[in-house]
């Protein structure tokens, strides 16, 4: 994100809101540029900002079903709910599921897309085009149909996985009925979906990273191990914050595949934060309680991304 | 030694995009497979005798040309509003002044960061007080204008010079005019990137839908895919000529429009 933020105002310094030529400057400007900007910025601060206010303020209440029959039903509880979600043991499971998925599940995806790039920006690679199609297919896919897609090719018996593993000469797995291995096939899906993404990203800093920095390490007698380590990654360090930040926030979104593929199971090894908020606020319509969770989401998911700004300033530094 | 690396690095990718698309390829197969052949053993990998009964079961019995229509008008809906939202507001940070631009602007970069779900809960509140719960509105409203599209669209509209636009101003051309006629043919490249990342996400998007889509003659493919898959359990074959319809829309204008797709995130995602 900061990124973003740099660019931004730098931009905002090459072109400066002063009109430039001299014949403009007796032009006084557009009446208001809120008629061009105010629908979007409306919208979003009505229908997305708003709500994450009103989301800490709804946490603090007992919003359930009667409240949403009749708001005269509606009573403030301070941090009870809160208090209740400490207690709640369906919520350490599912904040431990969640942290498992974010925290295996990202890296490896991170390494995946990171990988995948360097096969495809190396010199050596024939057909570049086709197979960075191939490879970014499926972010554009439908989370929701290739869950499905996958919970079949799991099968114990009929899946192509376990197909495959017995032509290796290993034992089947029962992915989504061993509380083992219901999350880590929800990982590999997730990864499988999700790394292209990254390596388009990825790709494009490869290819800024200036070719005489290798040819200088090349000329010190750096081999390519050591050219990764010392030229590469380093290089890479803006590129690695964005994808970070960004895959941790998607990550943490974890509903679909386990909806689709294991409906949090088997006996909730699959059960994530966003499904606790659904099932509570949508299934049973205690909002108040469901919002509590939502904040610990969001609160979650600064952290980790401020976690991470603050790793890359040290390993910069 | 040049020529084996030449076959390591390439049989390398070569197995990696074999293992990419085989799931994808299944599914191809499977959803033309009859009825209940796709799960014997050993589990076969092209249908003997392709047939299409499951697509004619699809869209007779179980209503999929209904699951279509909707995901096809509240997408292309999304797209269209959020196009024109989004390079509005775009231009106007971008080349118009107005008071607390900066502010507004700063603001909105701050929460980019913030996760959809955090809000759903209000929002569906709000949404129900509107009696907007059950219809299309309840999905498009809400995704009519994205931080990130109107973020796209001024960082395009930056290198558009203030002197082509003060020219028109000066031939007494109104604000109004001068965006439709000179600055969105000028945004056109960026709108295309939008474009297909607005419609790609709405086609996609599973979580909101089902929550704000209670009855099923509106559901979008994706819902009623998931509640399909739940009582179909045991008809692979069926699921997964569900789950083509449900790819081949967003595949297809992938493949015809990469370009820009993947352009637009190589320049997003490096310069921000």
């Amino acid at each position: 994100m900061t990124t973003i933020a740099q660019s931004s105002s730098t931009s905002g310094a090459v072109t400066p809101n002063q009109p430039s030529s001299v014949h403009t400057r007796r032009y006084e400007g557009p009446p208001s540029g809120w008629w061009f900007a105010g629908p979007a910025v409306a919208i979003i601060a009505v229908f997305f900002l708003a709500p994450i206010a009103a989301s800490i303020l709804l946490s603090l209440t007992d919003f359930d079903i009667y409240a949403l029959a009749d708001w005269r039903n509606l009573r403030f509880v301070g941090l009870q709910n809160y208090i209740q979600l400490l207690h709640s043991e369906r919520f350490w499971i599912a904040l431990h599921n969640t942290l498992y998925f974010v925290a295996i599940g990202g890296p490896l995806s991170v390494a995946a897309s990171l990988g995948a790039a360097l096969l495809l920006e190396s010199k050596l690679t024939r057909l570049k085009v086709v197979w960075r199609t191939v490879f970014f297919a499926p972010v554009v896919t439908t989370l929701v149909a290739v869950a499905i897609v996958w919970r079949y090719l799991y099968h114990t018996k009929y899946g192509l996985f376990n197909l495959a593993l017995t032509k290796l000469g290993f034992e089947p797995i029962d992915w989504l009925g061993d509380p083992h291995w219901a999350m880590p096939a929800v990982i590999f899906l997730a990864v499988w979906k999700n790394f292209g993404y990254n390596m388009i990203i990825f790709m494009a800093g490869l290819q800024s990273i200036p070719s005489e920095l290798y040819e200088a390490a090349e000329v010190d007698g750096a081999g390519p191990a050591r050219r990764f380590w010392h030229v590469t990654l380093p290089m890479l360090g803006p590129t690695f914050l964005f994808v970070g930040v960004t895959t941790i926030i998607g990550f943490f979104q974890l509903f679909a595949e386990p909806y689709v593929m294991t409906q949090g199971g088997p006996g909730e090894s699959t059960y994530s934060l966003v499904m606790l908020m659904y099932e509570q606020g949508f299934r049973w319509w205690r909002l108040g309680f469901a919002s509590a969770v939502a904040m610990t989401i969001f609160t979650l998911t600064l952290a980790a991304t401020l976690m991470q700004v603050w790793l890359q300033r040290r390993a910069g530094a | 030694m040049r020529y084996v690396k030449l076959f390591i690095t390439n049989a390398a990718v070569a197995l990696l995009g074999l293992l990419v698309v085989a799931p994808l390829l299944w599914m191809v197969a499977a959803a033309f497979m009859p009825r209940g052949t796709a799960q014997t053993y050993p589990p076969p990998l092209w249908p003997a005798e392709p047939t299409l009964d499951n697509f004619r079961e699809l869209f007779s019995r179980l209503h999929l040309g209904r699951y279509l229509f909707n995901s096809l008008a509240i997408s292309l809906s999304i797209t269209g509003f959020g196009l024109l939202l989004n390079a509005m507001a775009g231009y106007a940070f971008a080349k118009l002044r107005f008071t607390g631009r900066e502010q507004v602007f700063r603001t909105l970069l701050a929460a980019l960061v913030m996760p959809l779900q955090v809000g759903m809960l209000p929002l569906f509140l709000m949404l129900k007080q509107l009696g907007l719960i059950n219809t299309y509105w309840a999905v498009i409203i809400p995704s009519m204008a994205t931080i990130y599209g109107i973020f796209m669209v001024r960082q395009y509209a930056l290198a558009i010079p203030d002197s082509l636009l003060d020219a028109a101003r000066l031939d007494g051309a109104s604000e109004w005019r001068l965006f439709f006629t000179i600055v969105l043919p000028l945004l056109r490249p960026v709108l295309a990137t939008l474009g297909i990342f607005t419609f790609l996400s709405a086609w996609n998007d599973f979580m909101w839908p089902l929550i704000v889509l209670t009855g099923s003659e509106n559901y979008t493919l994706p819902v009623a895919l998931a509640i399909l898959s739940t009582e179909h359990v045991q008809d692979a074959e069926l699921m997964m000529a569900g789950s083509l319809i449900t790819i081949l829309p967003v595949l297809g204008l992938f493949i015809l429009l990469q370009r820009q797709l993947i352009g637009g995130i190589m320049v997003g995602g490096v310069k921000g």
